[in-house]
């Protein structure tokens, strides 16, 4: 299916990673473990042995193995500049590899994807369980250039490899009463450490829990993610399938999915859970709701360039998708389900 | 070799070792960030290095008395403005790198941050506060102020605790850091338990006459 997209906050031309800054990606680690020595000053409490500052120095970030992916381009969104893959690749939100956003590059290069097995199951008339394979195989994979909006106020735009859920969805056949679909993160402490160990994994409550109306669900944009930059997802970006849903902040795009059910009732998702006045079930990109601790009005788009990039930007309401998902809240007073 | 070096000489070399430790800690930081070797985010890792960089400083600054006391190396006194002065630079660079890196100079939305929302509004108290200290600390000043000096410098203990609660209000869920970080500024307060207590009451006196 192509998706004609045509923001109205389209940027400028093309920019690829380009080799220069992947090659220096050693060096970076290294000048991070550098930092390690200095640190006294400046980390926080003394680490535990696997997390930190300290044993970045020997980190490899990119020990796991990738593999290109064969996918339709997306020629509509040339003009949007990437994220640097490194950048994309390397500050990640995964508490179940660490709250802090260097963490998930450095913790999760030994996760285990293969073999892997992801259920779709409720209310539906052909639940299926797709094998690792599967995921890469079972359907025609595109590439979609997305704006990614975190609710914390930086944002990224990621050329991701997937196929839209709803294609997914039409497979198992929701029956009358699908109402929600509810998406589940493994549960692997052995391998996830965040998940055993409160003040790595953020205090937050695991399996990491998250959900759609199945009228988003069915939305074109919504895409489950196979791959990033032309080859499959690094753990840390939630191999080997993800949800990406570019219209809500980025927790609502739940990684390393094991389970989606779709249900009759609104489900309660992660984050709305642990703070319900910070963290709506929607979580719409939205400029004029903020959040209780800080402004949603503008956000920091990570691109290439140190401290002095200018890169603060207006925040687009529905993260600038407006045209496509708009219609899916005309009832709905958007302040109050934010 | 030790016993031979005089009092000021310990203090000198501790000096040393503070601005080599601070200092520099800084300058590779901002040389990292600046080249855009410090992770993917440099500004958020600069405004986190600063924050908890200056709230480390403040812990070791407030730690000073107690330990020179308990141990009866007074010396050590002589080195507590130095560090109170790099805990200020700290915060400075701290509120720069969110009004310039973060905020980007974008005047009205860090004065509408500051005012709106409860953490910035506390964390600039704490910085105002801690401006006031630091300008105060030059001895033709302080002699000038006289007992009054004092005074304004027993608000180090207000700082401690507004830093506690900035940090506390300013995370999204992971809370172990700053309650451990409420904790070791209780600890501190509570060896000045006596100090404080007078402090409060002399509050609570002065408003009822």
């Amino acid at each position: 299916m192509l998706i004609k997209i045509q923001p109205k906050s389209a940027l400028k031309t093309s920019d690829i990673t380009d080799e220069s800054v992947y090659l220096q990606r050693r060096q970076l680690v290294k000048s991070m473990g550098f930092l390690g020595a200095s640190a006294l000053i400046g980390s926080a409490i003394p680490k535990t042995a696997n997390a930190g500052f300290f044993d970045s120095k020997d980190t490899d970030i990119t020990n796991f193995k990738t593999t290109p992916l064969t996918f339709a381009t997306d020629t509509d969104n040339l003009s949007l500049i990437k994220t640097p893959e490194q950048k994309v690749i390397s500050h990640n939100n995964f508490y179940e590899f660490g709250a802090q956003k260097h963490q998930p590059a450095e913790l999760a290069q030994n996760f285990k994807v293969n073999p892997w097995q992801l259920t779709i199951s409720g209310e539906c008339d052909n639940p299926i369980t797709l094998d690792y394979d599967d995921l890469t195989t079972m359907f025609s994979l595109e590439e979609r250039i997305y704006r990614l909006r975190c609710v914390e106020a930086w944002s990224m735009v990621i050329p991701w490899i997937g196929f839209s859920l709803a294609r997914l969805l039409n497979k198992v056949a929701p029956n009358s009463s699908a109402k929600y679909v509810v998406f589940e993160t493994l549960h692997d402490p052995k391998q996830m450490p965040g998940q055993d160990d409160r003040r790595l994994g953020g205090g937050i409550a695991y399996p990491y829990v998250e959900a759609l109306r199945i009228d988003e669900a069915m939305n074109p944009l919504t895409l489950m993610s196979v791959g990033l930059y032309g080859k499959t997802l690094p753990p840390q970006n939630g191999a080997p399938i993800r949800l990406v849903v570019p219209w809500k902040y980025g927790f609502k795009s739940i990684k390393s999915i094991v389970r989606i059910k779709l249900v009759s009732t609104k489900p309660e998702t992660t984050w709305q859970k642990l703070a319900p006045s910070e963290y709506g079930f929607y979580a719409n990109v939205n400029p004029n709701h903020d959040h209780p601790r800080w402004s949603q009005a503008s956000e920091r788009r990570i691109t290439s360039g140190g401290l002095f990039a200018r890169n603060r930007i207006e925040t687009l309401p529905f993260n600038g998708y407006g045209e496509q998902v708009a219609h899916m809240y005309k009832e709905m007073d958007l302040s109050k389900n934010y | 070799m030790s016993k031979k070096l005089t009092t000021s000489n310990k203090v000198f070399l501790l000096k040393v070792v503070i601005h080599l430790a601070a200092f520099l800690s800084l300058l590779n930081l901002y040389y990292l960030a600046f080249n855009d070797q410090l992770g993917a985010d440099p500004v958020q890792r600069v405004i986190h290095f600063t924050g908890i960089g200056a709230f480390n400083l403040l812990l070791v600054t407030l730690a000073v008395s107690p330990i020179a006391k308990k141990f009866k190396l007074g010396y050590l006194l002589q080195v507590r403005r130095l560090l109170g002065l790099y805990t200020f630079t700290y915060a400075f660079m701290h509120v720069l790198n969110f009004l310039a890196f973060d905020l980007q100079f974008a005047w009205s939305l860090f004065f509408n941050e500051v005012v709106k929302r409860p953490y910035i509004t506390i964390g600039m108290i704490t910085f105002v506060l801690l401006a006031a200290l630091a300008v105060t600390s030059l001895n033709r000043i302080k002699r000038k102020m006289g007992r009054s000096w004092q005074k304004l410098h027993n608000y180090s203990y207000l700082i401690a605790i507004l830093v506690s609660v900035h940090f506390y209000w300013s995370v999204k869920s992971e809370l172990m850091s700053p309650l451990f970080y409420m904790l070791l500024t209780l600890v501190l307060l509570a060896f000045r338990y006596t100090k404080l207590k007078a402090l409060i009451l002399s509050i609570f006196v002065n408003k009822t006459r």
